[in-house]
């Protein structure tokens, strides 16, 4: 799955910085058929999880009524330099991931 | 008119007072179509409305895709945050549109998305905070259908 | 060869000359402008590591002959379509990537609309961001640029209608809640909110023959193209805008 995450690559200690991330999917909702009248079965992306320097700050449950290609934004408190970790599953159960680095100062 | 009859007639108007021609506010909440969702959601807690606010169009440019935000007013803190944000659609056939949770090191109450709205429609979001209490706001977003059909 | 030869006796283009995106709302331009929430930007994405994977029998990426295509690929979108010397035909961009796979990767060419030769569009288009569409018109590709032209001016579909009379004689009009544009494609391919997914320029024009309850031309149809051309040259100096967002 492709997908695209946003966080700063530095901040001050304390500082409370945007977390973005964006996924290409169809976020199928089932309601959909295709051109020959077959029903197209549902897929979203259910749940997705960051993770910062190991702990949960975010977690979402999405539905079907999250538009297609998905774009969540969050804020969180720069705390230590280390990784953010985001991951996610679909009704299918593909799973997907993305990490980013971020150096905090002070 | 007898003594008794004068009586009972006026306790009859002294009843029809006191029942309202139409539906106070508490009878207009049980038309409210978030009501069993949200009753489920918060296991029959009351919802407080305030605090919530819901950022979205008022006019969406396509009903597939329509940007929101949600803040909610608290200091964010250990002892007083906000746990979770959830929002729901007075209109899609699935109500349930997603659950975001927060906790204190979210630093800033919000989240931003974008959404699906099958048609004209009222958006609540709740949120809840961490002494268990929930609070809601809601937008009134109108959607259209696109000018000419697309099979393309 | 100016992309104004044409002009002399050439219908008129709108005046002043508008992309799309300014027949769309604010939250349309913003979502455009915006790097990360722009969802197309997920093609460029895709397409960039399409890139640098070996792709045929060659085992050659694109990037093993074009380096960064930051560099390498800046201005090739404002020029297409145009006729290609070795195919002596008129090819758009994704053409052009297709022939380029045959001859150099000694692959299979990419199937028109699917995700990965929108991405690799997508990606191509990119770098050309903020320069003017710049398609010449010239002996080679006059005859094109002349059924182009008059199949924009042809009525069809049961609707009975031509490309002028929406995109000439009424932009800026509303057409039920949309504002009428003047149907250029310097955003293309473009994350287009109706499809939930980005598209080409041909899926849009087949979009609008729809729209008009016509017979849609299949995918890489010389109808298509040669529209293509004539919409180009008559969108020349609007800045490409790939990944453009569209209603």
């Amino acid at each position: 799955m492709v997908a695209r995450v946003q966080i700063p690559q530095q901040a001050k200690r304390g500082e409370v910085i945007e977390v973005r991330i964006a996924i290409q999917h169809p976020m199928e909702t089932g309601f959909r058929f295709d051109l020959l009248g077959r029903a197209i079965p549902k897929n979203v992306i259910n749940n997705l999880s960051v993770r910062y320097n190991g702990a949960e700050v975010f977690r979402a449950e999405l539905g079907s009524g999250i538009a297609a290609n998905p774009y969540v934004q969050f804020c969180t408190v720069a705390e230590a330099s280390g990784e953010f970790v985001f991951e996610w599953m679909d009704d299918a159960g593909q799973r997907g991931a993305e990490r980013a680095s971020i150096t905090i100062s002070g | 008119m007898g003594a008794p009859a004068r009586r009972r007639f006026i306790s009859v108007l002294a009843g029809l007072a006191a029942a309202p021609l139409w539906p106070g506010r508490a009878a207009r909440a049980q038309d409210d179509p978030f009501a069993p969702l949200l009753r489920k959601i918060t296991g029959g807690a009351t919802v407080n409305p305030g605090r919530v606010t819901v950022d979205t169009p008022r006019l969406a440019d396509n009903g597939h895709s329509v940007p929101l935000k949600v803040s909610v007013v608290s200091p964010m803190t250990a002892a007083d945050h906000v746990r979770s944000i959830t929002l729901l659609s007075g209109r899609n056939p699935r109500p349930l549109i997603a659950t975001f949770h927060l906790g204190p090191k979210a630093g800033r109450p919000e989240v931003a998305t974008r959404v699906r709205l099958n048609g004209s429609q009222r958006v609540l979001a709740v949120a809840q905070l961490s002494d268990g209490s929930y609070w809601s706001g809601s937008a009134e977003v109108e959607v259209t259908e696109s000018a000419c059909l697309d099979a393309s | 060869m100016l992309a104004s030869s044409a002009n002399a006796a050439e219908p008129q283009k709108p005046a002043p000359l508008k992309s799309g995106v300014e027949f769309t709302s604010e939250d349309v331009r913003k979502l455009q402008a915006d790097d990360f929430a722009n969802p197309g930007m997920l093609w460029v994405a895709r397409g960039a590591k399409l890139w640098g994977e070996p792709a045929g029998s060659s085992g050659k990426s694109c990037a093993a002959c074009h380096g960064d295509a930051a560099k390498s690929m800046r201005g090739v979108a404002t020029r297409y379509p145009r006729v290609d010397p070795g195919a002596a035909k008129l090819v758009n961009l994704e053409g052009r990537i297709n022939l380029c796979r045959e001859r150099n990767q000694q692959a299979e060419p990419l199937k028109l609309e699917s995700d990965e030769l929108l991405a690799l569009t997508a990606y191509v288009a990119y770098p050309s961001r903020g320069m003017p569409v710049a398609v010449a018109v010239d002996p080679q590709n006059r005859k094109n640029f002349e059924r182009g032209r008059d199949l924009y001016f042809r009525r069809s579909g049961q609707m009975n209608m031509a490309c002028t009379h929406c995109h000439d004689r009424n932009w800026g009009r509303q057409l039920l809640g949309d504002t009428i544009s003047q149907g250029h494609g310097n955003g293309y391919p473009t994350y287009r909110l109706e499809w939930q997914t980005t598209g080409s320029l041909q899926r849009r024009i087949r979009a609008c023959f729809f729209g008009l309850r016509a017979e849609m031309p299949p995918y890489g149809a010389q109808d298509l193209l040669d529209l293509e051309l004539y919409l180009g040259w008559r969108a020349s100096g609007l800045p490409i805008e790939t990944p453009g967002v569209r209603r």
